[in-house]
C-alpha cells in the first residue's frame, strides 16, 4: 500500500484519537454534535449551489434562453446523478464570461427504465462529451445527441456503474484467462425527438467503408498516456479525429462515495499527478467552504506558494515533454534538470515528490521547512536565469517555430464552447484565469498579470507556458517573505461531516479550472463527488483543432494543449 | 552456487537474499556445461548491462520513469537509457501505474509481442495490487493476474532511488541465467491462452448468444 494512503488513514486516526479525551470531559457538549446527522454551520455556506428545477420538457427552452438572452456562453460543468427513488437527473451550471455570472440548473426524470433529457450540445460543443459521460455512468438518454456512444467504459459494459443500485463488478466479471479485445463500432445512435413525443432511433456513422482510419494508442510514446485516437486521414490530412478514453479508468468518483471526507483527499493527487497540490487544494476548499471553516492566514499563503510551485513544475515538464515529442531530447534534460529543484523543495516540506498529501481540510498537514524560504528564493534566481536558456535553445528553432505557428488554431469562440480554460483558452484570448475573476487563497493580495494571447496556435500556447513561469516566480517573490504567523491546522471535529446541500469550489489548476462538485445528504462521506476535469474539454476540441492539418501536427498539438490523462478519465 | 554480482552494491546489502537464492536454484537446477556456463557468463553479463525498456505508462508511475531517465538520476549508468517504443524491440516491459480492465488486453497484447527473452517489472501500489483503487470496480487488482512479474517495486510512486534498485534485482536474475538451452527458448507461459482454448470459448459465447 502507498506511504500516501497510510498516511491520510493516520489522519482520520489521529482525528478521531482525541475525540474519545474529548468526548470523556465534556460529554454534554460533544454528544451532540457527534449524534447530529447535519451539523447546520454558523452562516450559509459560501460555495453553496441553489439549482433552479426544470422539467425535461422545458429543459431545452430554458437553457437556450440562459444561452441567448443572458449570454451564458460557457458550460462550466456537467453532473449526472442518482437519487434513486427521487429519481435521477442532471445539475447543469454555466457562466457568462463577460461579467462571470453563474447560474445553476437541475433536471430531474423519474423513469429509471428510459430516462431521457433533451441534449444540449446544439448550444454549447463541450456538452457533447460531458453528456457521452452521463449516460456512461447513469444510463440517460441525450435525446437528438448525434453521438450516443459510452465515453470511458467499453462499449461491451453491462449496466451504469454510477447508478446506486448497480452492482457492476457482478455484471462485468473480469476473467484474466479470457479476455477480449475491446470491440471497436463504426456506427453510433441518435435518439431523435419527434414533435409528436415519440423517439426514433437513428444510425450515424462515425467512420464510412472507404475512410482511411489510423489507430494512435493506447500504447503510443506522444499521447502522453493511455489515450486512442482513431483519425481519418486524406492523404497526409486529418479529416476527423475520434479519441476513445477510458484506459485510465478508475472510478474515483464511485469510490470516493464510500469513503469519509478524509480519505477523499487521497484520490485528488493522483488526478491529475502535475497539479497535485491544486486539485487537493480545491477539493480542501469546498469542504472548508461547505462546513464554514475559515482557515489561517498562514495556511492560505503557504497553500497558493505551493499551488504556484506546482503551476511551474508542470509548466516546466510541459515544455520538457513537448521538446520530447518534437525530437528535441536535450530540452528534455535542461527542463528535468529544473523541475528537480521543484521536488527537492516540496520533498523537504511534504515528504513526497509528485503525490504529495500536503493539504488537509483545515490547513496543511505539516508546517513548511525552516530551509523552505531559502530554498525556494535561490530557486526563483536559478529559474529566472534558466527560463532564457529554454528560449534560446528551443524557442527560436526554426523546427519548432514552422511545425507551431499557425498550426491548430482556435478561436475564442470555439475555446469558450468547448471550455477549455487555462493557458489554452488564454493563447485564444479569452479572460479564464480564476486567480484574478474570483481570487482565492492569498491571490488577492499578491500584483500579477494574467497572461493572454490572440494567436490561439500551438506556439501561442506554449507561449503561454513559459510566460506563466515568469508570473508564478513573481507571485512566490511577493508571498514568500510575507508568510503569516499562525495556525497551519485548524482543530476540525473527529468526524468530518459536510451540511445538507450541493457546493461547488475550483481554483485555477496548473491546465484550468479545476472543480469539486460535492452533494452531501449530511453523512460523512459525500453523496456524489464530482470533479470538474480540466483535461476533458483539451481532448473534446482536439477534432476541432486538428481538422485540416497534417498527421504529425496532432502531435504537436496534442502536447501544447497539454492534457493530462488520469485527469480525463478520473 | 552462482551468484551475480553487481558492482554498485554488495551481495550482502540487497535485502531479502533468501528469494533470491531460491530463484537461483531454481535457474541453476539443471546444471550445464562448464564451456556453455561460460558463453552464457559473457552472454548474460551483455544482456543485463542493455537491457532495453518499452515507454510504457498509464499514470503518475511513468512520470518518475521520465524523471529516472533525466539528468540527476541517469538509467544510462545501468544501460537502460535506450528506451524503445516499439515492443517488439524491448527486453523488459515496467508496468508504470495503473491498468484499468479496459487496458488489460492491451497491456496482455504488448506483453505477447514482445520477443523472448522478456521481463516484467510492476511500479508502484498500482500495478502490484490495485494500490489505493483497489476497491474500483474498473481496476485490476495487481498485473500478476494477466502477466508473469519478475519484480516487484512498492511506492506511490517509488522513489527513484528504488526504481533504480529494482532494476539492479532485475539485472542480478538475469545474470544467473542459462541463456543457451533455457531463456533463449521458448518457456511456457502460465497466462497464454492456446488457439484451440480461445477457439472454444468464442464458440461457447457465440452459443450462449
Amino acid at each position: 500500500m502507498s506511504e500516501e494512503l497510510k498516511a491520510t488513514a493516520n489522519n482520520g486516526t489521529e482525528a478521531q484519537k482525541p475525540a474519545a479525551p474529548a468526548a470523556a470531559a465534556k460529554p454534554a457538549a460533544a454528544r451532540p454534535a457527534v449524534a447530529r446527522p447535519a451539523a447546520a454551520p454558523a452562516k450559509p455556506a459560501v460555495n453553496e449551489l441553489k439549482p433552479k428545477t426544470v422539467a425535461a420538457a422545458d429543459l431545452h427552452a430554458e437553457m437556450k434562453r440562459l444561452h441567448d438572452e443572458e449570454g451564458m456562453d460557457f458550460l462550466l460543468n456537467l453532473t449526472g446523478e442518482d437519487w434513486l427513488e427521487d429519481g435521477i437527473g442532471v445539475v447543469y451550471q454555466v457562466e457568462n464570461t463577460e461579467n462571470h455570472k453563474q447560474a445553476c440548473v437541475k433536471c430531474v426524470v423519474s423513469d429509471r427504465e428510459n430516462p431521457m433529457i433533451p441534449s444540449v450540445c446544439d448550444l454549447w460543443d463541450i456538452a457533447n462529451v460531458y453528456e457521452r459521460e452521463v449516460y456512461d455512468y447513469y444510463g440517460i438518454i441525450f435525446t437528438n445527441h448525434p453521438d450516443m456512444r459510452r465515453l470511458f467504459m467499453r462499449e461491451d459494459w453491462v449496466g451504469y456503474p454510477f447508478r446506486k443500485d448497480n452492482d457492476p463488478e457482478k455484471d462485468n466479471p473480469f476473467d484474466p484467462q479470457h479476455m477480449t479485445n475491446e470491440p471497436l463500432a463504426d456506427v453510433t445512435y441518435e435518439y431523435q425527438l419527434e414533435q409528436d413525443g415519440t423517439v426514433k432511433k437513428v444510425e450515424h456513422q462515425i467512420f464510412g467503408e472507404d475512410d482511411y482510419v489510423v489507430n494512435i494508442g493506447p500504447q503510443h510514446p506522444s499521447t502522453h498516456g493511455v489515450l486512442h485516437f482513431r483519425v481519418d486521414l486524406e492523404g497526409e490530412m486529418i479529416r476527423k479525429v475520434d479519441p476513445i478514453l477510458g484506459y485510465i479508468h478508475r472510478g474515483v468518483e464511485k469510490i470516493s462515495e464510500s469513503m469519509t471526507y478524509p480519505q477523499t483527499l487521497a484520490l485528488t493527487d493522483r488526478l491529475d499527478y502535475l497539479g497535485a497540490m491544486q486539485n487537493r487544494h480545491a477539493l480542501c476548499m469546498c469542504i472548508e467552504q461547505a462546513m464554514g471553516v475559515e482557515v489561517s492566514d498562514r495556511v492560505q499563503v503557504i497553500r497558493t506558494i505551493m499551488d504556484e510551485l506546482q503551476r511551474i513544475d508542470s509548466h516546466i515538464l510541459f515544455f520538457g515533454c513537448l521538446c520530447q515529442d518534437l525530437g528535441a531530447t536535450t530540452a528534455f534534460l535542461y527542463a528535468f534538470r529544473d523541475r528537480e529543484k521543484i521536488l527537492d523543495i516540496f520533498e523537504e516540506t511534504c515528504g513526497g515528490r509528485l503525490i504529495l498529501n500536503y493539504n488537509t481540510i483545515g490547513g496543511v498537514m505539516y508546517d513548511i521547512h525552516p530551509n523552505f524560504q531559502k530554498r525556494v528564493k535561490e530557486f526563483i534566481k536559478i529559474m529566472r536565469k534558466n527560463i532564457q536558456e529554454y528560449h534560446d535553445i528551443f524557442t527560436g528553432n526554426v523546427i519548432f517555430q514552422n511545425r507551431s505557428k499557425g498550426v491548430g488554431v482556435l478561436t475564442k469562440e470555439q475555446v469558450i464552447s468547448f471550455g477549455c480554460t487555462g493557458g489554452t483558452g488564454r493563447a485564444s484570448g479569452w479572460h479564464n484565469d480564476l486567480r484574478k475573476i474570483k481570487p482565492y487563497a492569498a491571490y488577492d493580495r499578491v500584483q500579477f498579470n494574467e497572461i493572454v494571447r490572440t494567436e490561439g496556435d500551438s506556439f501561442a500556447r506554449y507561449m503561454i507556458r513559459l510566460d506563466e513561469i515568469k508570473e508564478s516566480l513573481n507571485i512566490i517573490e511577493q508571498l514568500i517573505d510575507n508568510i503569516p504567523e499562525g495556525n497551519y491546522q485548524e482543530k476540525m471535529k473527529p468526524i468530518i461531516k459536510l451540511p445538507v446541500g450541493t457546493f461547488y469550489s475550483e481554483v485555477e489548476g496548473s491546465r484550468g479550472r479545476m472543480g469539486v462538485f460535492i452533494e452531501s445528504k449530511g453523512d460523512k462521506s459525500p453523496y456524489r463527488l464530482h470533479y470538474r476535469s480540466t483535461g476533458l474539454p483539451l481532448v473534446a476540441v482536439m477534432d476541432t483543432a486538428c481538422k485540416g492539418n497534417m498527421l504529425a501536427d496532432l502531435i504537436t498539438i496534442g502536447g501544447t494543449v497539454d492534457y493530462v490523462v488520469p485527469d480525463i478519465d478520473r | 552456487m552462482k551468484r551475480a554480482k553487481i558492482k554498485s552494491i554488495p551481495y550482502e546489502e540487497f535485502k531479502d537474499n533468501e528469494t533470491y537464492e531460491e530463484l537461483v536454484e531454481q535457474l541453476n537446477a539443471g546444471g550445464a556445461n562448464v564451456i556453455v556456463r561460460k558463453l552464457d557468463d559473457l552472454i548474460d553479463w551483455g544482456r543485463s548491462n542493455s537491457l532495453w525498456p518499452l515507454t510504457f505508462a498509464t499514470s503518475c508511475c511513468g512520470i518518475e520513469f521520465m524523471a529516472v531517465c533525466a539528468a540527476r538520476y541517469d538509467i544510462a549508468r545501468f544501460g537502460f537509457e535506450v528506451t524503445r517504443n516499439s515492443p517488439r524491440q524491448a527486453d523488459v516491459i515496467l508496468v508504470c501505474g495503473t491498468i484499468t480492465t479496459k487496458m488489460a488486453p492491451v497491456l496482455r497484447r504488448l506483453y505477447d509481442q514482445m520477443a523472448d527473452p522478456k521481463y516484467v517489472v510492476a511500479i508502484g501500489g498500482c500495478s502490484i495490487s490495485g494500490g489505493p483503487f483497489t476497491k474500483s470496480y474498473h481496476v485490476l487488482n495487481g498485473v500478476d493476474k494477466i502477466i508473469p512479474v519478475d519484480v516487484y517495486v512498492p511506492g506511490c510512486p517509488p522513489r527513484p532511488e528504488s526504481f533504480l534498485y529494482g532494476m539492479m534485482q532485475l539485472q542480478r536474475i538475469v545474470k544467473v541465467e542459462n541463456f543457451f538451452g533455457t531463456t533463449n527458448r521458448k518457456q511456457k507461459d502460465p497466462f497464454k491462452v492456446t488457439a484451440e482454448e480461445k477457439e472454444e470459448t468464442i464458440y461457447n459465447q457465440e452459443e450462449e448468444a
